[in-house]
């Protein structure tokens, strides 16, 4: 049954994630990287975890998108002539490289896969996932981290306030 | 109590096909936007491994994780634009090629 | 417990050195005067405090050692960073403090004028620290610290008016020819290390009669390598050369160096070490003839210089040698006495002649004073009181050491010793005396435009302190009557050297090495102390004192031309007026050579084949790094790809 909402899901993924790397415009990109977001959220609710799913519309989606566009408008780019593909030559050896690279991560996981017995998942309580869990770790166990983060958050803030502004003086 | 009768393999499958298509548009489009955006689809795919391993063995570290790759992400994508706008008014260019000054 | 202050003792000057050096510049030139005196000061009270801790000590105990730190130690060689007290380091201690700090009072009137005050003084201070931890170091490796603390400072301070090229070279000179000795006292440590597997003084010296074969090679060895480093401290052939070349410095230098501190090292490490040098005859025999030789040969062409502090300067060689020769024959309180009588007429000396220099502006040439008596009477009434000390006139401080020494070269060394010991008084008065009437007496030649004038109070109380001290300081060793000579009663538990038992212990490890012990029977014969001889001896050497002194008011009083026919077509005055050609031999043999074998090393092996093989590797790696570089290419792309690269290789590597 979960199967059904799943690949639906996981084409949508594929199909607009190569949609931001293939589409000229960078706005067209933009937008097909939101709707990734989006979809990524429908598979977190199904993986359970409610909470990362929020976050993913709220801080993906949303915070970190908006910027992006910010900034595609702000420079005002438009579809330039050489900006789309990399050259020809340098194309080819790209493919196939990163055909590579793909073939060599899908077949590692798969070989792994299968050479264990990964499908017999726990059984999960119901408050897996929630926000109650998520926080009381978080506060806990991962107290140092969570600080941390805000003051790279914070860093992160002045950095690019320092970084954009006209004059550095 | 719940089920989830999608597969591991499933997730992590899906992840990798991400993190390749992500990696591929590091390589081949020469956008700073757009490699940038391709960065941000290699961090979703992480955080879905992330969170299929986590709800695979019933645990929160994963999501735990997951969370600090936003706020890294939130931070690199902040500080990468406003590179990006500092290096644009330099030179009028968003090609990555057109900034190949820090060589030999 | 008042002996809890020795640490201090050094540390206040070294302070003083400190403020003085970082923040002279700034306090003002009252305050670095203050700074350096008021060390010195506290300096000599906490001395003094010592001494009477050091009386306080139970019966018995005459050494008291306090280890501040240990220094470092590596499994079983520990350097303990420790203080001893003990008679010797205690007569030490208040020569250096004591003389050191009328110099200082001294130089604070002297050096008014200079510009460097604060650099002088802060010089001056670390010059009396780094003595002060040479005489009190427990082990040789912390004396060591002070022997070349002594040799750097003296660099510094000779090479004070560093923008004249002559102090330059001097003070380099001074620094070189010290190295040569101090290597030599380095080597000393080590081989002592390796036998006794320690250098702490009490402890080698009580090891040293137990491991050591009286006469051996081992005892030899270390001891001939001990006195060549007391020979370039205490300036003493063949290492004497740098010291008339010091004059070059301050005079209140001069006067530290020759009189507190510096030259008076190389005496006190030998009777630090008299135990050891007891062991081996034959250096004693060297050290007794390379100090009597030297006494003569310094004497000699003091005679000659027209230079006042150069003439000095030579007797101090002179009667350092005096010191020595004193050690050489076992007479090591005569040593010590000489040493602090010396350190009193010599310091009132060159003060002295400091004071002359800066009452005519400057001039050292003795061909330009005369008649300054009436000019300045403090300074002609002082010096006169030193002169005749160090002449040997009695009752006088340097008439009881230095009789005490000559009847020690007679009793225990021979007549050879004591003819030189002799001569070289006869010497010492007759240049002496030559040098006052030629500054103090007879008609003025200073130059017209130079109006002579004493010097201020800062200047001449010194030097009143110092005559005084010289007058008196024989009371230190009465002769005659055992009891009355106080430095020989207070030295005894230092020098205490048991021969019977040291040369039964050679002959057991002789025995045990299968070798055969010579008959050492004759070296146990107790000597007499005989006061007849001791009291001819005395009446002859003043009597030798005397004719020296008339010898000089002969000829240069009475009548002034004597001199010039005396020396009319001599072709040994040109010798001895040109130091007997020492330097310039030393030149040709030692410095030419090195600087031409230095300029060969350096335009052949340094310039070409050293240069040439590291020129070329580097060159080799700018070429690989040329061909490196065409990796960074600039393109944030290919920095990526070779991320990727980098991962399919891991990959693969996986598979």
């Amino acid at each position: 049954m979960e199967l059904l909402i799943f690949y639906p899901l996981a084409g949508f993924c594929v199909a607009l994630a190569l949609g931001v790397i293939f589409n000229k415009s960078p706005v067209g990109s933009a937008i097909s990287l939101i709707g990734m977001m989006l979809g990524l959220a429908g598979i977190f609710v199904l993986q359970q975890a409610h909470f990362i799913a929020i976050l993913q519309i709220i801080i993906y989606a949303g915070a970190i998108m908006v910027l992006f566009m910010f900034v595609i408008m702000l420079l005002n780019l438009k579809q330039g002539e050489n900006e789309g593909w990399a050259s020809r030559e340098k194309n080819l050896l790209l493919s196939v490289l990163t055909g590579f690279l793909a073939i060599g991560i899908l077949y590692k996981i798969w070989q792994v896969l299968f050479s264990v017995d990964m499908d017999t998942p726990a059984s999960l309580p119901d408050s897996f996932g929630t926000v109650a869990v998520i926080g009381e770790t978080l506060f806990t166990d991962f107290v140092l981290p969570f600080e941390v983060a805000s003051i790279l958050l914070l860093t992160a803030m002045v950095g690019a306030v320092v970084l954009a502004k006209t004059k550095l003086d | 109590m719940l089920e989830n009768s999608v597969p591991l393999s499933h997730y992590l499958m899906l992840s990798a096909t991400l993190f390749v298509i992500g990696v591929a548009g590091v390589l081949i489009r020469r956008n700073v936007i757009v490699v940038f955006m391709s960065i941000e689809i290699m961090l979703n795919a992480v955080n879905i491994s992330l969170i299929a391993f986590d709800n695979y063995m019933n645990l929160s570290n994963g999501q735990i994780f997951s969370f600090m790759v936003m706020c890294v992400a939130a931070a690199e994508v902040s500080v990468g634009l406003a590179i990006i706008i500092a290096l644009h008014r330099n030179k009028p260019s968003v090609n990555l090629d057109d900034f190949n000054l820090l060589k030999w | 417990m008042l002996l809890k202050l020795t640490c201090l003792i050094p540390l206040f000057p070294l302070i003083g050195s400190i403020i003085n050096g970082f923040f002279g510049l700034k306090i003002g030139k009252k305050a670095v005067g203050f700074i350096a005196c008021g060390s010195m000061t506290l300096s000599f009270l906490t001395s003094v405090l010592v001494y009477v801790g050091y009386l306080m000590l139970p019966e018995g105990q005459h050494v008291y050692e306090q280890v501040v730190w240990t220094w470092f130690g590596a499994s079983d060689f520990n350097v303990d960073f420790g203080f001893q007290v003990d008679p010797l380091t205690l007569v030490m201690i208040f020569v250096v403090t004591g003389i050191g700090l009328i110099i200082h009072v001294y130089a604070v009137g002297y050096m008014q004028e200079e510009f460097s005050y604060y650099r002088f003084f802060a010089y001056f201070n670390l010059f009396v620290s780094a003595m002060l931890l040479l005489v009190m170091g427990n082990n040789f490796l912390l004396m060591f610290i002070g022997w070349e603390g002594v040799g750097l400072c003296s660099y510094f301070l000779i090479g004070y008016y560093f923008e004249k090229k002559s102090a330059c070279d001097a003070g380099t000179k001074a620094f070189i020819v010290n190295r040569v000795g101090d290597f030599a006292f380095l080597l000393a440590v080590m081989y002592i290390f390796n036998i006794f597997g320690t250098i702490d003084f009490t402890e080698v010296m009580h090891a040293a009669p137990e491991k050591l074969i009286y006469a051996g090679e081992a005892v030899t060895i270390i001891t001939m390598l001990l006195f060549v480093g007391a020979t370039g401290k205490s300036a003493q052939i063949p290492l004497y050369t740098w010291l008339p070349d010091a004059m070059e410095g301050p005079t209140p230098v001069s006067a530290l160096i020759h009189a507190a501190t510096m030259v008076t090292a190389g005496v006190y490490m030998l009777v630090r070490c008299s135990v050891l040098f007891n062991l081996s005859p034959m250096t004693m025999t060297v050290v007794a003839f390379i100090g009597g030789g030297t006494a003569i040969m310094a004497a000699t062409i003091g005679m000659t210089q027209f230079d006042i502090k150069r003439v000095l300067a030579y007797s101090t060689v002179s009667q350092i040698g005096y010191m020595f020769m004193a050690c050489g024959v076992g007479a090591y309180t005569a040593a010590i006495f000489h040493l602090v009588t010396h350190a009193f007429f010599k310091a009132c000396l060159f003060l002295g002649s400091g004071s002359v220099i800066h009452g005519i502006h400057g001039e050292q040439d003795m061909r330009k004073m005369g008649g300054l008596k009436k000019h300045m009477p403090i300074t002609y009434w002082t010096f006169l009181i030193s002169a005749l000390t160090i002449a040997g006139i009695p009752p006088l401080a340097g008439f009881f050491s230095k009789d005490e020494v000559l009847y020690h070269s007679l009793m225990d060394g021979n007549i050879i010793f004591w003819g030189m010991g002799i001569s070289a008084a006869l010497l010492t008065a007759f240049y002496m005396f030559r040098l006052v009437f030629m500054t103090f007496h007879g008609e003025s030649r200073v130059d017209p435009s130079v109006h002579p004038h004493e010097s201020p109070k800062m200047m001449t109380m010194p030097l009143v302190v110092l005559a005084g001290l010289a007058t008196v300081g024989g009371m230190l060793g009465l002769p005659f009557l055992h009891g009355w000579h106080i430095l020989h009663n207070w030295l005894e538990p230092v020098l205490h050297f048991d021969l019977a038992n040291a040369l039964q212990h050679s002959e057991h490890m002789l025995h045990e090495a299968g070798r055969h012990a010579p008959s050492w029977a004759h070296l146990l014969e107790p000597k007499e102390h005989n006061g007849w001889i001791e009291f001819a001896l005395m009446v002859f050497s003043t009597v030798v004192a005397i004719t020296g002194v008339v010898g000089a008011y002969i000829f240069y009083i009475k009548r002034p031309d004597l001199p010039e026919k005396f020396t009319q077509g001599q072709w040994g005055l040109d010798m001895v007026q040109n130091k007997y050609y020492v330097d310039e031999l030393y030149d040709d043999v030692f410095v030419k050579p090195t600087v031409e074998g230095s300029n060969l090393l350096w335009k052949e092996c340094d310039a070409k084949a050293i240069d040439g093989a590291v020129n070329g590797a580097a060159k080799t790696i700018g070429w690989f790094s040329r061909q490196a570089q065409t990796l960074q290419s600039g393109f944030v792309r290919n920095y990526a790809l070779f991320i990727v690269v980098g991962f399919i290789s891991l990959l693969l590597a996986m598979f």
